[in-house]
This record gives structure tokens, sequence and C-alpha cells, in this order.
């Protein structure tokens, strides 16, 4: 009987962790629309990047709980360091300066995550809102080594491993930031099936009952708010590999609200949402820019208050209805896709 | 010697206007426990009322200013009623969410309607120039500035602390719970109250025009301003605003003089230490409830 | 001798509320100890000093004879000192097996552990296993918390602190607002705790504490009134005003 018990808990205890089908299919619908559409690498290249970007930004709020309006200082700061290493020459190896601009961001994750874990929501979202402003600040004040609002100058990516040179048409871009991606998420992956990963979703729900089995609180939010600051920084340094720009922009406030609103329109706390919900934002920004290319800004403003007002559950419900009718008559049994992500009020 | 004195005047001069423009939002999150990152889109509905009922229209600067306080405050009870108030019960995600897309909204509307660039309001003669006072600068303008929210906030504490309308609004600040207890229509003080406070960052937008500038960005770019006087502030009282206000205007108008480059970072940097230090703001409750 | 849990003039102001005053308790290991008092006397804020969610303002607390006043609350956990709440403090989107299991992976040291899957470890599995089996969860270990019957959700408030293996165990009105059918089984899972686990029992039900308890601290206004034996306590013409007091 207890031996049985313990096969259960077993089985049960990894099905969270184990790959679904639909994550298969999701990864080569990835890869085959990327090798369909070789036209459109430069906005497929911008997703990947926001998707990567998003990641960092679900593995704090979707999983831990944390809010922040100003997850783009990490971003930023990868953003600057991988143009710097570049300008001047420091390292040219792109994988390697890459690692080191994620490294750096992850420096200053590390040393605000103190400021962040303390408090409620509302000081969190001013602490990661001001910290952002702080950065922006920063760079705007030591324009002479940022380049302030021109940007930087002169930003020369040398070849991948010193083979793959970045094409005009950004293909090597596209399977640069696709492969950087798919790495990153892998690791994202092993770290929320983890017991960390668990003891993150623990503390979301309930803080008080996390710390009363043991759980170290505040060292595990500093944890995962380093590991997201690392993914901020590396989308950031993409931004800059993919794009040789680099300018005070990558700190703006509108950079962090996108990120937010992009997440709630795929759902937070299970990791697809970043990348399902970049997507859908880069497109409808696309459609937005198409039928009014000033005032875009608006359609994005009313996508927000939609989803709010109609309520962000109700409105992935509505989303998931058609894939998990198919889904039903295909396996025959209850949906597969289901969003779980209770933000208590 | 004069030239700090000036400074200081200035920075009194903007504080007292950072407080008109944000005390309504002390009370949205004081009161309702709401995120509002859209309170500066109502203070730039009422710069932009004055504006073009002084510049197109042809009223006096005096005559618009009340009638940007009433725009605004309309235009905010009708948000309340029909959008605000379903949202008090949401998560503070939900709302931050919300009003980031109000202010997306009414930056692109405004860019629409009144184009991008930064508008002026045409003042008479009389708030133009300055005088000395023992060789101390003193604008004409920013001594209106003073006065005007000198007495609001003057007539704000009498009303908060004397009428019968302020006793309930600060039990419905203390305890909403108990305050509909004692017979008290929360949802009607607070609508009230929000419309009021817009209606306080409409007459704000407008004087703030000369000082701040007024374009189609101004929620976005003074919204931290606002959040930086309430959260530091803290939301219990009205005290707690006006002083932090006042130190953000005298240190703003200051840092911009002394240490030029160096502005904006010694705001945040301030905020970001007197946040981690106290959580509930510098004058807020300091008890646990 | 050392005690499995001691207070020394433990002492708590909010503002100026007194709420607990010069409060000294010592637990000897192994006991099975009632704290009981009238509504208001201050037993759940000594629970949450205990458990470190609260400061003392004065006092010191020791777990077997080591001073523990200034850990926090989960080093406290590791130490050996586990609590229930009075009123349930689950993960409502997490599931039983989830719930016990981080409470056993955090003890065995594997809390930390992000490159290893749920699920992995024999050891911990068996002990999940073993857990939901003792407080008859196997059969919704896999829903969600939220979803369970309250008798269920009780009973995975107190496996939730057994997991942690306690030295010392804090129980704070275990049998709060649980239907009667299914009381027998928080009691039962409370009379089934080994022997060496010292028990401190927070609680309202006359019945529960003197079938329970061979030793009675009697708490009034956040001091100790009585401290006996219950057959003791319940002689003492001090306890009896009290409750009669209270009761008329």
């Amino acid at each position: 009987m207890t031996t049985n018990a313990q096969t259960d808990v077993g089985i049960l205890a990894r099905q969270h962790g184990r790959w679904h089908w639909s994550e298969f299919a999701f990864w080569i619908v990835v890869l085959a629309v990327g090798l369909a559409f070789p036209s459109r690498y430069l906005i497929m290249t911008e997703i990947l990047r926001l998707a990567l970007f998003a990641l960092s930004l679900d593995l704090i709020l979707g999983y831990a709980g944390i809010v922040s309006l100003g997850h783009a200082a990490f971003f930023g700061v990868g953003a600057y360091c991988a143009g710097l290493l570049s300008v001047h020459g420091l390292i040219n190896e792109p994988v390697l300066a890459l690692i080191v601009a994620g490294l750096a961001a992850t420096v200053l994750g590390f040393v605000t995550s103190f400021l962040v874990i303390r408090g409620v929501d509302l000081t969190r979202l001013m602490v990661t809102l001001g910290i952002a402003l702080l950065m922006e600040a920063l760079a705007e004040r030591f324009s002479n080594i940022t380049g302030g609002t021109d940007g930087l100058q002169g930003i020369d990516i040398q070849p991948i491993f010193g083979v793959f040179a970045f094409d005009m048409f950004g293909k090597t871009g596209f399977f640069y930031s696709l492969a950087v991606l798919f790495v990153l998420f892998l690791l994202a992956r092993t770290i929320v099936h983890s017991p960390f990963g668990l003891s993150l979703r623990a503390i979301k729900n309930n803080p008080l009952r996390a710390a009363a089995v043991g759980i170290p609180v505040n060292k595990r939010l500093i944890a995962i708010y380093t590991v997201a600051a690392f993914y901020a920084g590396i989308a950031g340094a993409l931004f800059t590999q993919t794009t040789a720009l680099a300018s005070l922009d990558v700190f703006s406030f509108e950079r962090s609200a996108d990120l937010v609103l992009l997440l709630v329109i795929g759902g937070s706390g299970y990791l697809y949402g970043g990348l399902i919900g970049a997507a859908v934002f880069r497109m409808l920004q696309e459609l937005f820019q198409w039928i009014t290319p000033q005032y875009w800004m608006f359609w994005i403003g009313l996508v927000l208050v939609v989803i709010v007002m109609v309520g962000r559950h109700r409105i992935h419900a509505y989303a998931l209805w058609l894939p998990n009718l198919i889904l039903r008559q295909i396996a025959g049994r209850k949906a597969a896709v289901v969003l779980t992500d209770n933000e208590a009020p | 010697m004069t030239s700090i004195l000036t400074n200081l005047f200035d920075g009194v001069a903007y504080g007292m206007l950072l407080f008109v423009l944000a005390c309504g939002l002390a009370v949205t999150l004081g009161l309702m426990n709401f995120v509002n990152l859209a309170h500066g889109a109502f203070a730039m509905a009422g710069g932009y009322v004055c504006a073009i009922m002084v510049n197109r229209v042809g009223w006096p600067f005096f005559a618009a200013l009340p009638l940007a306080f009433v725009a605004s405050a309309m235009i905010g009870a009708l948000l309340e009623r029909t959008l605000y108030q379903h949202l008090y019960a949401r998560s503070h995600l939900d709302q931050v969410l919300f009003s980031i897309g109000l202010v997306f909204m009414t930056v692109a509307t405004v860019d629409y309607i009144m184009g991008s660039s930064r508008i002026f309001i045409k003042l008479p003669d009389v708030l133009q120039g300055q005088f000395d006072i023992f060789g101390v600068g003193i604008g004409r303008y920013r001594l209106m500035i003073i006065a005007i929210c000198g007495l609001l906030t003057v007539g704000l504490q009498l009303v908060l602390s004397k009428t019968r309308f302020g006793s309930r609004l600060r039990a419905a600040v203390d305890d909403p719970r108990a305050a509909s207890g004692l017979g008290i229509n929360v949802p009607q003080v607070f609508a009230f109250t929000f419309a009021f406070g817009c209606g306080l960052a409409g007459l704000g937008g407008a004087l703030s025009a000369e000082i701040l500038g007024l374009d189609p960005y101004f929620p976005l770019k003074f919204m931290i301003y606002f959040l930086i006087v309430v959260t530091v502030g803290g939301s219990s009282s009205i005290t707690g605003p006006f002083l932090a206000s006042l130190l953000l205007g005298i240190g703003d108008v200051a840092g911009k003089y002394y240490v030029p480059k160096l502005g904006p970072f010694v705001i945040y940097t301030i905020m970001i230490v007197i946040l981690i230090w106290r959580p509930n703001g510098l004058f807020g409750r300091t008890a646990t409830r | 001798m050392t005690y499995a849990l001691e207070t020394s003039g433990l002492d708590k102001h909010f503002g100026g509320l007194h709420v607990t005053r010069d409060l000294s308790l010592k637990i000897v290991p192994g006991a099975r100890h009632a704290l009981i008092g009238p509504n208001g006397a201050g037993k759940t804020t000594v629970i949450n000093q205990l458990t470190g969610v609260l400061e003392p303002s004065a006092g010191r607390i020791l777990l077997e004879g080591q001073d523990i006043t200034d850990l926090p609350v989960h080093k406290r956990v590791l130490r050996g000192l586990s609590r229930t709440f009075q009123i349930n403090q689950l993960y409502p989107d997490l599931t039983p097996l989830e719930t016990i299991g981080l409470a056993v992976s955090e003890r065995l040291g594997g809390g930390g552990n992000w490159w290893r899957r749920m699920g992995t470890r024999d050891d911990i599995n068996a002990e999940i296993a073993e857990t939901l089996e003792r407080f008859r969860l196997l059969d919704v270990m896999n829903d969600r918390t939220s979803t369970l019957p309250y008798g269920k959700q009780r009973l995975l408030e107190i496996a939730v602190a057994i997991a942690a293996k306690p030295r010392v165990l804090l129980l704070d009105e275990p049998a709060a607002g649980v239907p009667e059918g299914e009381r027998k089984d928080i009691l039962a899972a409370v009379a089934a705790l080994p022997r060496d686990v010292t028990v401190l029992l927070i609680e309202h039900d006359m019945d529960l504490v003197f079938s329970f308890a061979d030793r009675i601290s009697v708490l009034v206004s956040g001091a100790l009134l009585v401290e006996g034996t219950p057959e003791e306590v319940a002689r003492d013409p001090q306890v009896k005003a009290v409750y009669l007091g209270e009761a008329a």
C-alpha cells in the first residue's frame, strides 16, 4: 500500500514537469514559421526578443507574484553593456558579450532585489519604477559614455563564434535569438518545475504559510529576482546585437509597461504566456500602426482597459475555448490548457 | 544669498502646485486603496480646457481656471461611475494595467486633437514678469500660485477637519467597513471625493502649463512625481502629502539649479531611500494595523 | 534541565495596548501542554511571538535551551518549531501533494534545489505518501487545495505542520470550525503524534483540553494566571471565577 502510494506520489509530482506533446508542437511551429517567412526575419526577431524579456517578467510576476513597472532597467543595462563591449572592442565574440551583459544586469538585479522584496505591491511598484527612472537619469547624465538620446555610435557586431556573420536580412539574428530564447526557456522550465520553483508559487500563494514550513521567503525572492534580471539583461543585449542600436529609450517606462501588457495578454504563470503574448502584442502593434500610424498608443491603451474591464481570466477562457474544444474532440479528455493565476486582491 | 531665497520661493510655488495636482491621488490611494496612474490625465484635461478657452475662445485666464476645475471634475465623476468603481476590489496589478491603458488612450487622443507640441496659455499682463523684494526676485505668476494653492490647502484642511463631510471622509479612510456600518455611504463619499480630486488636478493642470509645460505626454512625465508625493507623504492625512510636495518642489528646483546634471537622480534616490526606510511614507502611519 | 520550549519575561505592546505581560512559560520535553484563556487573553499573540511572526517587545524565547528570539520564522521551523494556524493558511492554487512536498523538501534540504524536478527523490516521495496516508488525504492529493472541503483543508493544515517533523508543535485551535462528523479525524491525528514531540495546544473546547493535556496554563489579559495539572486547574477558584464570569 505504502509503496504504491509512494509510486503514485512520484508519478503525480513529476507529471507537471513532463513535456506535453503540445509543447513540442509549439516549438516546431515556431521553427516552421521562422523557415516559412524569410522576408520577415526582422519582426520575428523582435518578437523573440520580446518573448525572452516577457519570460523574465513571468518568472517574477507569474511565479513569485512580484509586480514590476521597471523591468526595463535590466533590459537597458544589458543593451548598453553589449553595445559598449562592442564599441570599445572589449569582447568581440557575441555569445560571450551576451553572457557578460546578462551578468551585468544580474548584478544590478541582485543589488536592487533587497529593495524590492521589502514592502507591499505599491511600494514595489514605486521602487521598481524608481530604479528604472534612476538608470535612465544616469544614462542621460553620463551621455559621454552612453551617447545620450542619440544612442551609442559605432556598434559593430562580429560574427558569432567568428563564423556566422550578421546579415542584412536578419537571418543570423533570428536563428541566434531563437537559439538563445530556447536555451533560456529550457533553463526557466527546469527552474519552475523544481522544488525551488514550487516554493516560489507557494510564496505567491501564501507567504505566511511558506515561511511557516521553513521556506526562506526573502532569500528565494532575491534569487528569482536576480535570475529574472539576468534574463532581461540578455534580452537587452540581444536587442543591441541584432539591431546595432542602444539609446536612452531602452530604459523607458513604456517599455516596462508594454511588457506587463503583453504578459497579461498571453497569461502569466505557465511560461508560454510571455511567448504567445509577445507574438500577439507585436502583431497588434503592427495592425494599429497600419490603421493609425501616429496614434497606435490609443489602441494599445484600449486593449489594456478592455482586458481589465472584462477580466483577464474571462478573456483567457474565451481565447482557450476553441483549442480546448479541439483537444476534447481529439484526445477525448479534459482540457489540457488551463491557466491558473490568481493574484491576491 | 538672494538666489537661495529666489530658489526657495520658486520651490515652494512648485511644491504647492504639486500638492494641488496630487492630493486627489492621496485620497484615491488612501480611501479605496486604488493605484491610479492616470491621475495626471485629469490634470492634463484641465490644462487643455483652460488653454482652449483662453487662447481660442478668448476667455480671461481667471474665468477659465474654475472651468478647468469643473471640466476635470465632471470627467472624473463620469469615469468613476462608469469604470473605476468596478475595479476597487481588484488586484493592484489590474488597477495599474487599467490606469496605464487610460493614460495611453488620453495621450494619443490629446495628441490627435491638439497636436504633440507644447502649448502655452496666454497670461494676463498682471501675472507677467517679476518684482524685487529686498533684492529677492519674486515672479508674479508664482506668487499667484502660492496664493491660490495656499488658500486651497487651508480650505481643504478646514473642510476635512470641521465639516460633516470631512469627518465622514476621515472615517471612511480610517476603516471603510466600520464607516459603512455607521451608515456612511462610502461609495458616494468616494465618488464625490474622487471627482473633487480630479477637479483639483484639473485646476493644477491649468496652473502648471506655465511652469511644468503642457503637452500630451504630461500624464506620463509627471506620473512619478504624483506618486512620490503620495507614497512619500503617506495617505493617512493631507498634511503628509503637503509636506512631501513642498520637499519635492524645493528639492527639485534646488537640484536643477545647483546640480543640474544630477537633478532627477537625486529625487529618485531620495524616494527609494524613503520608501525602503518608511514603507508607509515619511508621514504615514507606522503602527501595524 | 533543558526545557523543550521556554519563555522568560515575554512582553508585547501594540501602541498603548499591553497584550503580553511578563510571560514565563516552561514546557518540558514530551509534554502535552495546553494554553487556555478567555477570548482576547492574547493566546494567538503568544504563538505569533513564539514562531517569529511578531517580535516581542521584551523577553527571550528558548527552544531546547537555545535562544531563538531573534531568528526569522523559517529558521525556527528548521530548528524544530512548527505550528498550525487558527484560520487555515494554505496555498489555494497548490495541491495537497505539493503542499506536503514543499514542507518535506525544505526540511530534507532540497527546497532550494532548482535543477532537479519535483518528485524525483524517493525519500521525499515516500515521506509525502506516508504523511498523506496518515491524514487520509491520498484520495484528494492531486486536487487544488481551494476545491477541498473544509474538513480536508483543516487536516492538511495540521499535516503540513507535522510534515516539518517538529520537536515542538504549536496547535492553534486545531478543531476550530470543523463539523462534528469530521472532528474525530483531527482529534485522532493529534492523539497519534509521537510521544517525543512536545505539543502546546491552544483551545477553546474544554473537553478536548482536559482529554488531551497533562499540564495547563491559564492566560488572562496577557498574563499567566495559573499553571498546573488539569485537576489543579479545574479546582482553582480563580480559574472558575474567570470562566464562570465569562460564561455568566
